[in-house]
Order: structure tokens, then C-alpha cells, then sequence
């Protein structure tokens, strides 16, 4: 009976198939041919072009950095919240409600609530000027200012992306049985043992699942980058948007989004490799 | 009753595919683009032309819907509305109608030769109908004034004026407080293209990396210690002004425009400084063109000719800020603001160092990628303080990259060549 059956699987999963491969393989191609073309014959002119580019280098290390930054901070955050939350009764779910409301902000509104803060004629300065400790308007987002101009990228990416680590966390622990843990107190493992041998080892799925979706969100970072810092902090969205929309050489942009691509891929296998997760454990 | 609203649901489906193709000639501009100068287009200056859409797009936008309409041999849009920068990569594609007719009618009407050959592109036909000019001046709040070194007259400024008056204001207020748009969507490019270039060579391209340049560039770094280093933030130049982040400030007319309106009080507008080569500036000009394959080609003449008449030429000044190209007297009743840029306009073209630097010609859809040259430029002299020998000689191996594949002529205020403009 089900043998005659197989092919119904397949036939239930045609319709994204097609429907990816109509919206995503076919223009994926077509950017890796404009990419990797110059007037209709193969070339890495484009690649020379966006490596030799001023702002390539500070691109690159200004997405990685921000990337190797924001994301072990975003994953404690999340760890933590999700491991406090569990202790929580009443009122649990208002909790949750109020942690992943800047998840439903656009990423360009939250870069301009941050902007409306960090101004030169923002809140902060303000606050400070209020208390005394500055005689005027200070600047922490211009071109002199890199660390002040990094930390307050660093901070916002950090406010808007943790609420979807979170709640991943927060789905992963909820799978944890009960009974191992209380196993484990009546072995007489405190806290930190539990946590360190048995919550986080079975969360592992959801870790991966986590990292891999916040990596590759923090390698694409563009709109609060922009909004914050404009051309004063590149990044490598920020360059193809800009050889796209500013110099018009739609081929250099292509070459940044297939770098992205390639990164982001990459990105992807390590978490793969590194975070083994037990075959039966998936789901 | 089914059957009624299928019917209902099928008429109504009908009519809203047929509906654009009824009526209205499809007008689709990347200029007067926020939504109060949109209302004034549509409300006042497309009036008593029939029925007109207009559309506003977003310059990249705008290159990609002409471009897509032209691969797929679809055309929805009947008259475009674009800077002379954006209208030259249609014109280098073959995508525009010659309006040739048009131009002798307002040549004889009283359009200037000159401007109206801007409009060829550097073809034989004409390529596109001036419509508005702009061009860049400088603002000041009146308070900066005050601290105007004694001896300087603002209306005829020189780089050093300038570089003392910005070091005066950094010393008594405790800010610098000159700034200029090197935002993301500034138009600082232009400030190079236009001002400063022909102000210390007396060229754009041919004298890009020579003596005169590096001179320059030493003067703008010794400026730039004056100068806000939010700039590289500023794409309008009313805001920082209007918020009091800066005193005076370079820019487009109509991107000083909200705040000098809001309080013409408040404010000088003057010519941009000159430098040892005179004192440059750049004319902008918007013009309106037929796409080949337009739906509605005779609508678009009549839209061209109604937006060229004197009175609503003047309109458009007094309510929008954007110049005539028609040679017509300002009326005195004008918007103070506009007023006030008026007179920096007028008092720019007449002042008796003034250089002319017109829009770059030939480039196609290189436009970007020459901006890009003098931005990168700056971006390593003036923000990353590299020697500036070393970058003007990498960039101007760009530059000769630039022009040889474009193989576009020298422009004024470069001497004339035969080939490609050369980089000396």
C-alpha cells in the first residue's frame, strides 16, 4: 500500500520545489553569470574590479568583525534569557511577548530608532548634556569616532537580533525532558554541571539552527549600518547596494552578492561540521 | 445572485486592466519627487493638459524600469522627466525619440541655444527638452556672519576667505560649523566636478592628478579641519542647518530649499568660493523626453509644450524652487526663500571670475563610476589622509580607464580633444 504511494511525498513537495527553483535557481544563475562575465564572455573583471576596490578590505573586515562580535553576545544573551524565562510561571508568555517585539520592527526603522538616540541632537546626548558630563553636542557616529561609531552598530544589530535567537532557545529548551535534569539533581550535579552536561548538549539542534540563521543574517547586515553610519562603516551589502545603485556597474554588484553568498555558504557548512547533532535527534 | 457576482467580479477585473490604457499619458520622473512638490505638479503645473499620470521614481529605479521596458518592447511610459546624468544612458542606448520640432518652436520662443544644446547629448538631434535649471550655492545662517573675519565680503568669498572664516567660527563657538553633503546620497561629487576642480585647475578631467590639483586637495584638507566631520552623514543640507549642527553649508538649491523657506530671515545664501582659477560653478538641468515606443507620443508633446510656457515656468519657480530655462524675468512676489537662492544664482553667474563647468557629456551609463573617481579620491586624501600624489595618480589611471572605454570627449571647462578626454 504505501509503496504504491511513494511518489506522493514528491508530488506534495513540487509545487516549493518549482516554486524556488522558478524564483531562486534561475536568478541565482543569472547573477553568477553577471558576476562572472564582461560583455557576454567569461571574466573576473568584475572580481578584480571589487577586490581592487578602496573599500573591499574594510568591508570585509568590518562584516567579519561585526559578525564575530555580535553573534557570541547575541547567543549568551539568548541563553540566558531563555534559561531565566523557564523558571517563570505567571506571566511567562507577556515576558516572551515584550522580549521579541523589536523582531517585528523593520531592520531600517530600528537602525533609525538608534539614530534618533545616538545624534549628534539625539536622546543620549541630551541624557548626558542633562547630567553635566558633556558642554555640547558630541559626535559618535562620524568618521573620527570608528570604536563609538562600531559599538553603536554592535549595540543596535545586538537589540534587534536577539529576540529570533531567543525564541529558537527558547523552543529548543522547551524539548528538554524534565526527567534528566531531575535525574541529575538527585546525583547531586549543582546549576552549572547541569547546564554545561545536560541542557546545552540537548539543545544542540536548536544551537545549530540558531547560529546558522543569526551568522548568515549577520554577514547580510546592511540597513542599520546604513541608517547609523551611512559610507562611514562599509559593509559588504552596503558596497553591492552601492555599485548597483550608485556607479550603475550592476557586474561589481553581482560579484559582492556571490561573495556574500559564498561566505554565507561557507558559514553554513563549519556550523554543520562543528556542531554535530545526533541523526535521531533531528527532527 | 451567484451568477451577478461572478459578472460583477469580471467587470470589475476587466476595467482595472483596461482602465490605464484608456486615458493617460504616463509621465515618470526622478525629479520633484517628495510628495509636496508631487502634489504641486500634479495639482497646479499638469493642470488643463488632460489626463497626465505622474509617476515619481528614485533614480536607480528609474534606469531599471526604462531598461526593462525596452528589453521587453513594453512601454507604459509615454514622457520622462530626469537630470541630464540620467537621461544620457537612454540617449547612448538609441531609447529616445529626436524632438528636434520642439526645439526650433522653443528656440524661437526664447529657450537660450546653449541650454537647449545641452539637450542634444553631444548627438545631432535633439535628445531631450530642457525643462528646469539649479544649480549649487552656499548658505549661512546670520548668526555665522558675526563671526566673518573683517575685510571679507561673502557674496565674492575666496578658499582662504573661507578657511579663515571656518577657523574663526571652530574657535569662538567651539564646533566646526561649516559643512558640506558627502552623505550616502549627497551630492558632494559634484561639488568636485563643479566647484572646487575648475576653481583650482581651470579643468575636470584633464587636469585631474596635476600641480594645480594637488594644491588644492592640500587646501581642501587644511578646509576639512574646519569642517563637521558629520558631513560624511549629510545628504541635505537644510537638515543640519535647520537642526543647528552647522552654520554654513554647500548644496543643491532645492536641497537648501526647506530650510531657507521655513526662515528667510534667518539666512544669506552667497556664491560657492573662488579659487586661484576663477570661481566655478555648475549649472544642473532636468529635461523631459519621449521614450521610443511611447504609448502616447502627441500627449507627451503637449505635456512638453504646456510645462515650457513662460507662466508655467515661473509657477514651477515659485512653488518648487527649480529655475526656468526660458529666458523669463522672476516675478517680485516670489517665495522669499526662493528669492533669496535667486539672487545667489544670479549674483554667481554674474560674478566676474565666475567659470562654467557643464554637465559631463558622453559618459552613457558611466556616470556613477566618474562620480566614484573623485569620491574615492576624497574619501583616501581628505578622511584617510593618504599622500596625495599617490592617490591622484591611481585615480587617474581610473579616470583614463574611464574615458577610453566611454570614449568621451573633453567637456568646458577642458580644453577640447579630438579622442577621448585625456588625463594629463
Amino acid at each position: 500500500m504505501t509503496n504504491n504511494r511513494s511518489w506522493i511525498p514528491y508530488l506534495l513537495i513540487l509545487p516549493s520545489v518549482a516554486f524556488l527553483g522558478l524564483l531562486f535557481v534561475v536568478p541565482l544563475v543569472q547573477t553568477i553569470w553577471l558576476a562572472m562575465s564582461d560583455n557576454g564572455m567569461p571574466s573576473l573583471a568584475n572580481a578584480e574590479r571589487m577586490v581592487n576596490d578602496i573599500n573591499f578590505a574594510r568591508s570585509v573586515r568590518n562584516t567579519f568583525l561585526l559578525t564575530i562580535v555580535v553573534v557570541p553576545v547575541q547567543l549568551c544573551i539568548a541563553l540566558v534569557m531563555g534559561t531565566l524565562v523557564a523558571k517563570v510561571g505567571r506571566g511567562r508568555e507577556t515576558i516572551l511577548w515584550i522580549w521579541t517585539i523589536p523582531l517585528g520592527i523593520s531592520d531600517l526603522a530600528a537602525g533609525l530608532v538608534w539614530l534618533s538616540i545616538l545624534q549628534n541632537t539625539g536622546y543620549f546626548n541630551s541624557a548626558l548634556f542633562g547630567l553635566g558630563i558633556i558642554e555640547r553636542q558630541a559626535s559618535w557616529l562620524s568618521y573620527q569616532t570608528p570604536v563609538a561609531l562600531f559599538l553603536a552598530i554592535a549595540i543596535a544589530e545586538i537589540w534587534r537580533g536577539t529576540a529570533i535567537v531567543m525564541v529558537i532557545i527558547v523552543a529548543g529548551l522547551n524539548q528538554v525532558p524534565k526527567e534528566f535534569r531531575e535525574a541529575a539533581e538527585i546525583f547531586g550535579a549543582g546549576p552549572w554541571t547541569r547546564f554545561w552536561r545536560i541542557t546545552l548538549p540537548l539543545i544542540r539542534p536548536a544551537l545549530q539552527s540558531a547560529l546558522i540563521l543569526r551568522t548568515v543574517l549577520a554577514f547580510e547586515v546592511f540597513a542599520v549600518v546604513y541608517a547609523l553610519g551611512g559610507r562611514n562603516f562599509p559593509v559588504l551589502v552596503g558596497e553591492a547596494y552601492y555599485w548597483q545603485n550608485q556607479n550603475q556597474n550592476y557586474g561589481v554588484a553581482a560579484a559582492y552578492a556571490v561573495l556574500i553568498m559564498i561566505i554565507s555558504l561557507a558559514a553554513t557548512l563549519v556550523y554543520l561540521k562543528a556542531i554535530k547533532v545526533d541523526p535521531e535527534r533531528l527532527p | 445572485m451567484k451568477r451577478l457576482m461572478s459578472f460583477g467580479i469580471l467587470a470589475s477585473t476587466v476595467l482595472a486592466f483596461a482602465s490605464p490604457v484608456l486615458a493617460q499619458t504616463v509621465f515618470v520622473s526622478t525629479q520633484l519627487r517628495p510628495i509636496e512638490e508631487a502634489t504641486v505638479v500634479r495639482e497646479e503645473l499638469l493642470q488643463d493638459v488632460g489626463k497626465v499620470d505622474y509617476v515619481v521614481e528614485e533614480p536607480p529605479q528609474f534606469a531599471v524600469r526604462m531598461e526593462a521596458e525596452r528589453q521587453a518592447g513594453k512601454h507604459t511610459v509615454s514622457l520622462v522627466g530626469a537630470l541630464h546624468g540620467e537621461l544620457s544612458p537612454l540617449a547612448d542606448k538609441d531609447q529616445l525619440e529626436p524632438l528636434d520640432d520642439l526645439a526650433t518652436k522653443l528656440a524661437a520662443a526664447g529657450m537660450p541655444q546653449s541650454v537647449l544644446d545641452l539637450g542634444k547629448l553631444g548627438k545631432s538631434n535633439q535628445q531631450y527638452i530642457p525643462w528646469m535649471q539649479a544649480t549649487y550655492v552656499m548658505a549661512a545662517r546670520k548668526e555665522a556672519l558675526e563671526y566673518l573675519p573683517a575685510g571679507i565680503d561673502v557674496n565674492a568669498l575666496t578658499y582662504d576667505q573661507l578657511i579663515a572664516w571656518g577657523k574663526k567660527l571652530q574657535e569662538e563657538t567651539g564646533q566646526p560649523q561649516i559643512g558640506f553633503p558627502a552623505g550616502p546620497k549627497g551630492l558632494m561629487a559634484r561639488y568636485f566636478q563643479g566647484y572646487f576642480y575648475p576653481s583650482f585647475t581651470g579643468g575636470v578631467v584633464r587636469t585631474f592628478q596635476n600641480a594645480d590639483a594637488a594644491a588644492g586637495w592640500e587646501k581642501l584638507k587644511e578646509l576639512w579641519t574646519y569642517v563637521n566631520p558629520n558631513s560624511t552623514n549629510y545628504d541635505f543640507m537644510q537638515e543640519p542647518l535647520a537642526a543647528g549642527e552647522v552654520m554654513v553649508a554647500w548644496d543643491h538649491v532645492a536641497r537648501l530649499k526647506s530650510a531657507i523657506s521655513a526662515s528667510p530671515d534667518d539666512y544669506v545664501v552667497f556664491p560657492a568660493p573662488a579659487g586661484p582659477k576663477g570661481r566655478g560653478y555648475m549649472p544642473v538641468i532636468a529635461g523631459l523626453a519621449i521614450p521610443k515606443g511611447a504609448p502616447d507620443a502627441a500627449g507627451a508633446t503637449k505635456v512638453i509644450e504646456h510645462l515650457t510656457t513662460p507662466d508655467v515656468q515661473l509657477l514651477t519657480a515659485s512653488r518648487v524652487g527649480f529655475f526656468p530655462t526660458l529666458n523669463v524675468q522672476l516675478p517680485e512676489d516670489l517665495d522669499p526663500g526662493v528669492a533669496l537662492l535667486a539672487g545667489a544664482v544670479t549674483a554667481t553667474q554674474a560674478s566676474k571670475d565666475a567659470l562654467i563647468s557643464l554637465l559631463p557629456v558622453g559618459l552613457g551609463d558611466k556616470g556613477g563610476e566618474f562620480n566614484k573617481v573623485y569620491m574615492d579620491a576624497f574619501q583616501r586624501i581628505v578622511l584617510q589622509n593618504e599622500p596625495i600624489t599617490d592617490v591622484l595618480k591611481a585615480q587617474g589611471a581610473t579616470m583614463t580607464k574611464l574615458m577610453t572605454d566611454t570614449k568621451a570627449p573633453c567637456w568646458a571647462p577642458d580644453a577640447k580633444s579630438d579622442g577621448p578626454c585625456p588625463v594629463e
